[in-house]
């Protein structure tokens, strides 16, 4: 039977197990539409490229699958860039299929012709260029592995318009693409990191979104209790212990609790798994766990010795070292250590939150209380982002959806789309900032199509707060450029998208209307004023060691 | 003086490859001295040599180089003719010029 390009393409990814795409098209991909209007899978139309990149991101971080977005060629696939610079930084196997025009125009200037292939190339995992469309037999399966094997990563594919339309015979059809194994990590470097784990005094664990990548959350608990080694998290391993876990010192890094960064400080082993040594985490590398021997697991190779150098390097997947790291270390409690820990927590509290419920530690801690643990969690990026980071009850792994890496404002409303999308029994709760959310707010309208079980909480202080509070602390005041001039009314826009909208402003009763705004099986939309004079806390300062941090 | 140290690479021979291998090095801040490049076999893939210096930045380099996809094997030469870069224009039939710094 003869097949399109076009056809291949939406045939492949259904083989592959993709029933959703999130995408816009236009001139040079609409032979892809056309060949989805006769397909299975479901097409999400987005607002902007950018938001359908960040939805199937959305898919991705919560379930662990990849997820599949389309953009046309030239503006279509550059909005799309920030979106997949994202899902690099943060490890996420996300599938991009550009148009792009006709092989005969490429390299003519053409009209929305863009060299996507060029553009993409720093920003992903790989990218292909097309060529034919038998090439899309060996290129789409191929995609899906290089996505999902190893260390996870985005990656585009560009697909010229005449390699949409050119039909070819096809008699048989590939395999859809598995995982690649990891590597089998190596057992003398195992045992002489078991052998460490039990000579260590002062141990600790620090975790990041390797955990989560590898499903091996459960395993990494059970080596902090077995053995008795405190564990500190990046934001990105937000989730894998408990927040009350007895073991868990909380985030560590610039914004991390002084006594969790005291602790990493005197610490004698450090256990870095799944993890980077990103300077947000780290501080001052030079003054990171300056005493500390390192024992690094990672499935990435380059990321031993990359920043830090490394004692033990266990290359593999972090479910495999951990099971093979709980048969040898032995059991033990470290009394002394956890007693050292305790002590540090005592001495270095934070400063004490106010009862105010227009506090963000409250309203967030409000909200924690108030929805089920399965509950899923989006946030944009700046301050509100650190405090749920800091004040919410994470307790399950997969239920932060956040921008790590990048760091891109804009991204928690589209995630939390594809996240609701893609978990319909599941509540998800997008905690966003009036900066950020201004810079995706056309996804209220794919929501509002959508009509997901999401609700957005504003926190509202009329500025970039993050910026506001650098300027504040090391900038001598010098504001400028962080506050807007004007603030629009949120409530009355998520209206006018047709999104049932609540204000906590001047209402009596501030709590119950939360509560009713969460019980909301639909979209919904709660405005929260907050005051601009809300700092993170507390902050390691700029190029200072994480010990240094100020607290107030 | 770090003296320099030869990479070798055989690579998928397609039009974006060498892209791939020079947007690392500059990406990444890594330095590259020298670059020769040239089919093998019947033309699917090429060998690359890749001139750098022997200094820290060395693992790193062989080690994103081993992570791109088109990049099917990276060896280390310690021992090489370091100045059949500087005989290129020989090789050309080119009358050698030394160009200022």
């Amino acid at each position: 039977m003869k097949y399109s390009g076009a056809e291949i393409i939406t045939h492949l990814l259904e083989g592959q197990g993709i029933d959703t795409v999130f995408g816009i098209p236009g001139g040079a991909n609409l032979p892809l539409y056309n060949a989805l209007y006769k397909s299975k899978l479901r097409h999400i139309l987005a607002r902007h490229e950018q938001g359908a990149g960040f939805m199937a991101q959305g898919i991705s971080r919560s379930t662990g699958k990849p997820a599949v977005c389309f953009a046309t060629s030239g503006p279509g696939a550059t909005n799309l860039l920030t979106a997949i610079a994202d899902a690099k930084l943060d490890s996420i196997p996300v599938i991009a299929i550009t148009g792009q025009v006709s092989s005969a125009l490429i390299g003519t200037d053409a009209f929305q012709e863009i060299d996507t292939y060029g553009l993409s190339m720093p920003i992903t995992k790989h990218n292909f260029l097309v060529r034919s469309a038998a090439e899309l037999l060996e290129v789409i399966p191929e995609a899906f592995r290089i996505a999902i094997s190893g260390r996870p990563g985005p990656v585009l594919i560009d697909v010229p318009k005449d390699v949409q339309q050119e039909c070819i015979e096809i008699s048989s059809w590939p395999e859809p693409a598995n995982e690649i194994p990891a590597i089998a990590p190596d057992l003398q470097n195992i045992k002489v990191a078991a052998e460490m784990i039990s000579q260590a005094k002062r141990p600790i664990l620090y975790i990041g979104g390797g955990i989560i990548h590898a499903d091996a959350s459960e395993l990494a608990v059970k080596l902090a209790h077995y053995s008795s080694i405190p564990a500190v998290s990046t934001l990105m391993g937000s989730g894998v212990f408990k927040h009350d876990d007895p073991f868990y010192l909380g985030m560590l890094g610039m914004h991390g609790a002084r006594y969790t960064n005291k602790a990493l400080h005197e610490c004698d082993l450090l256990l870095a798994f799944g993890v980077r040594f990103d300077d947000r985490a780290t501080g001052k590398v030079a003054r990171f766990c300056p005493d500390a021997k390192i024992i690094h697991a990672d499935i990435d190779n380059a990321e031993f010795g990359k920043i830090k150098k490394t004692d033990v390097a266990l290359h593999g997947d972090i479910k495999d070292i951990l099971t093979l790291l709980l048969d040898l270390v032995n059991n033990q409690n470290r009394s002394d250590w956890i007693d050292q820990i305790a002590l540090m927590k005592k001495q270095l509290q934070p400063a004490p939150i106010s009862d105010d419920l227009f506090n963000p530690a409250n309203i967030i801690r409000s909200v924690g209380a108030l929805v089920n643990s399965d509950t899923i969690i989006s946030t944009d990026v700046g301050q509100h982002q650190m405090w749920v980071a800091q004040m919410y009850p994470f307790s399950k792994p997969r239920t932060l959806l956040t921008s790590g890496g990048l760091g891109t404002m804009g991204f928690g409303l589209p995630a939390a789309i594809g996240a609701a999308y893609a978990n319909p029994d599941k509540k998800v709760v997008l905690f966003t900032g009036d900066g950020s959310l201004l810079m995706n707010i056309q996804e209220l309208a794919t929501l509002a199509d959508l009509n997901l079980n999401l609700t957005i909480i504003l926190l509202n202080n009329g500025h970039l707060g993050l910026v506001r509070q650098q300027q504040e602390l090391f900038y001598s005041g010098n504001y400028i450029a962080s506050r807007f001039a004007t603030n629009p009314d949120f409530k009355a826009i998520a209206e006018g998208f047709g999104i049932t909208s609540y204000d906590l402003n001047n209402h009596q009763s501030p709590i119950s209307l939360l509560s009713r705004a969460l019980s909301e099986q639909k979209p919904c939309f709660i405005n929260v004023p907050i005051h601009h004079s809300h700092n993170v806390m507390p902050i390691v300062p700029p190029g200072a060691a994480n010990i240094e941090s100020i607290e107030g | 003086m770090t003296r320099n140290i030869l990479i070798e690479l055989i690579v998928q021979n397609h039009a974006g490859v060498m892209s791939h291998i020079t947007g690392l090095f500059s990406r990444r801040g890594f330095n590259l001295e020298g670059i020769l490049c040239a089919k093998i076999g019947d033309g699917s893939r090429s060998r690359m040599y890749l001139l750098v210096k022997d200094d820290e930045q060395l693992e790193q380099i062989e080690k994103q180089l081993g992570k791109l996809y088109d990049v099917l094997s990276v060896k280390v030469i310690e021992k090489f003719d370091e100045t059949i870069f500087d005989r290129l224009q020989e090789y050309a039939g080119v009358e050698t010029v030394i160009v200022p710094d």
